[in-house]
């Protein structure tokens, strides 16, 4: 009888150079992506008069410290300039190909891997970046790395990991309308905890997941380390396929046949064990916000800001306090209605096209009540989003229409949300000062951000669609 | 790296989950150069009140805990963003072991690659730390790496803790896993080959 695996183990062991006994492997890494918060492996890296090993599988892109106002950085800002220009530099010193400010196909990483076909089913991807999860959509293995791991990779191509344990997601029959991928990923979240899937990898499966375009897969796997998770990850199928074709990194003619053969084989075996199983019915799920400062903080936007008083368990009755203090909320409020103070459309999590169409066909012939900043998470998004004609239904709504970049996610580029100021946010942290500090961040869909921006208040985006 | 053996030291009490990275170090310090001393910036947002002023009752910034070199949290500490600076943070302060019911996985990975030793415990232990800590401030914790064991002042009762024998060979050895890979350099440069060979799509041709 032949083994049966799951799609994790097939790639984990296509990729192992060698595994001690304690069960530590040295694995093979295909795709090693940077950007400017790599300084300090760079650094060490040169420190240690050691140099990058591959630098054909090292792409280098500048995400976190683009201005997005413009393509300059003001003088008031040498810090930032700084380490736009030590990518720079570090990129040119070891030979890596790099997409930095101004480039047309720079991007958020995450969003520009996948774009350039970089990302591709099967392999093993890695970046100094918790969101790297992301790339798992197109069944690969791929996860966030700390610096010294960086550094690590960038001398070797390999990196030691002791193996993970298996855990899938099966999410049966289908969303209901205006219901999304973040919907179903913080509904996920809210399930299992914010460290719920800590120690695994997950596979999502199911109706729900397969039928999910690749924009929205992407949105599911980049949010599993919000729930713990190391990586996440989908078998790639048609869809999958038929959106990487052709794209600048994929392979060509003879080698594109032998590699798509090679994909189709990329599924979990049935039969195959997982060490933990979780369903969930697509019908559960509304859309979703959070009220909190945990991503496991959310509800759906029918429901009401959560009693502390009512908690039972110690702990979890002070964590909610806090959140809530935190938040200047009112235990019972509904959350529907709730007064936000602006909006922030983009991110790794919700900024590719069709995030951008789902929050245009809110904001079609409606004006924005609050500061509404949208930011392309690529600049071929950007330009594509222009060619649909995106761009004059956000700015004609009274949005701002940016330069693409991580912006107001991570707040790194001088984009921040003011103290005590409530943003509703399609980014995937709610921590308390994440988007500045004394910020306060409410994550849900591009529509349900969309429809904030009109109403000026949370707002279930079923109402003004079907309105 | 300093190798780790058995740490005897104070412990500063942390009733607080999902301790996340971003609260270790906010976001906007992670441009700053290591040589600016990261413990400038080690829960700089939750330790001040709105006007700059420090809080009196974050217990970091209480004189009895100033010389503590095990920070003691809830569950899920470390979760969130790969930054290592987080543990940079840790580090500059002067801490060597965090003891968390849970840990975030890229957080706790970063940890021993900057010697400082994460303990995952159950919460009735973690309690039971905290009091001690809580009732007298100067109590020592040990924390021996070797036989994976956390023993509590004036207590008799001791409690073992899991750790990857492969980050405990690497704390106790203050050992640089790149040089540990690089003894693999036969091994790895046939694999690349065959790999390679086996998988031609995926040298970039872009």
């Amino acid at each position: 009888m032949t083994e049966q695996l799951t799609l994790f183990e097939k790639i984990w062991r296509a990729h192992t150079v060698t595994a001690r006994d304690d069960g530590q492997t040295l694995l093979w890494i295909d795709r090693h992506l940077c950007h400017e918060g790599s300084f300090h492996a760079f650094e060490k890296l040169a420190m240690s008069g050691r140099k990058v090993r591959r630098p054909d599988l090292t792409f280098s892109i500048a995400d976190h410290y683009v201005p997005t106002r413009n393509r300059e950085v003001g003088p008031d800002e040498p810090e930032i300039a700084t380490m736009i220009r030590l990518l720079d530099e570090h990129s040119r010193t070891n030979g890596i190909r790099q997409f930095g400010l101004g480039d047309p196909e720079q991007g958020i990483v995450h969003v520009v891997g996948p774009e350039l076909g970089l990302t591709q089913p099967g392999i093993m991807l890695v970046c100094g970046d918790s969101h790297t999860s992301t790339h798992g959509a197109f069944g690969a293995l791929a996860f966030g790395i700390g610096a010294s791991e960086v550094s690590h990779v960038l001398a070797t191509q390999t990196l030691w990991q002791k193996r993970p344990r298996t855990m899938r997601i099966t999410v049966d029959g289908q969303l209901g309308p205006h219901v999304t991928a973040k919907d179903l990923i913080l509904s996920v979240i809210a399930r299992i905890g914010a460290d719920g899937a800590a120690g695994h990898v997950i596979e999502y499966a199911g109706e729900a997941i397969r039928g999910l375009s690749m924009e929205a897969r992407m949105t599911v796997c980049n949010m599993s380390i919000e729930a713990g998770g190391r990586a996440g990850m989908i078998a790639p199928d048609d869809t999958t396929i038929s959106w990487l074709k052709g794209r600048r990194y994929m392979p060509k003619g003879d080698d594109w046949e032998a590699a798509v053969a090679f994909w189709r084989g990329l599924k979990t075996d049935e039969g195959a064990v997982f060490d933990r199983e979780v369903r969930l019915h697509a019908d559960e799920i509304a859309p979703t916000v959070t009220w909190g400062t945990s991503p496991e903080h959310a509800l759906p936007v029918t429901a009401a800001v959560p009693d502390p008083s009512g908690e039972a368990n110690e702990g979890r009755r002070t964590t909610f306090e806090k959140a809530v203090d935190y938040m200047g909320l009112t235990p019972g409020a509904p959350l529907d209605g709730l007064r936000v103070d602006r909006v922030f459309i983009g991110s790794c999590t919700n900024a590719r096209i069709e995030d951008l169409r789902a929050a245009a066909a809110i904001l079609k012939d409606r004006s924005t009540k609050v500061p509404t900043m949208i930011v392309p998470g690529s600049t071929m998004v950007k330009r594509q989003a222009e060619q649909e004609g995106l761009d004059r239904i956000f700015t004609g709504a009274g949005a701002e229409w940016l330069e693409s970049g991580c912006s107001m996610c991570a707040a790194t580029n001088g984009d921040m949300v003011p103290p005590g100021e409530r943003c509703a946010s399609t980014t995937n942290r709610n921590f308390r000062g994440r988007q500045g500090p004394g910020s306060r961040t409410h994550l849900m869909s591009p529509a349900m951000a969309a429809a904030a921006a009109v109403t000026g208040t949370i707002t279930d985006v079923r109402k003004l669609a079907e309105g | 790296m300093d190798p780790f053996g058995t740490l005897a030291a104070t412990v500063v009490p942390l009733r607080l989950a999902n301790v996340d990275t971003d609260q270790l170090q906010p976001g906007r310090f992670l441009r700053k150069p290591r040589s600016d001393g990261y413990d400038n910036y080690l829960f700089h947002d939750l330790r001040r009140n709105e006007d700059g002023s420090m809080r009196e009752d974050f217990p970091l910034n209480q004189p009895q805990y100033q010389s503590a070199e095990i920070l003691v949290a809830d569950r899920n500490f470390g979760g969130g963003s790969s930054r290592e600076g987080a543990v940079y943070a840790l580090a500059d302060a002067g801490f060597r072991c965090v003891i968390a019911a849970s840990f975030g996985d890229i957080f706790r990975s970063n940890c021993a690659k900057n010697g400082v030793l994460p303990v995952e415990l159950p919460i009735e232990a973690i309690e039971r730390i905290w009091e001690m800590a809580e009732a007298d401030p100067s109590a020592p914790l040990t924390v021996d790496l070797a036989t994976q064991t956390v023993r509590l002042a004036n207590d008799p009762e001791t409690f073992g803790f899991e750790i990857d024998p492969f980050v405990k060979e690497c704390l106790m050895e203050g050992k640089d896993d790149i040089d540990l890979t690089l003894a693999h350099s036969e091994t790895l440069s046939t694999f690349e080959r065959s790999y390679g060979q086996d998988f031609p799509w995926l040298t970039p041709t872009g």
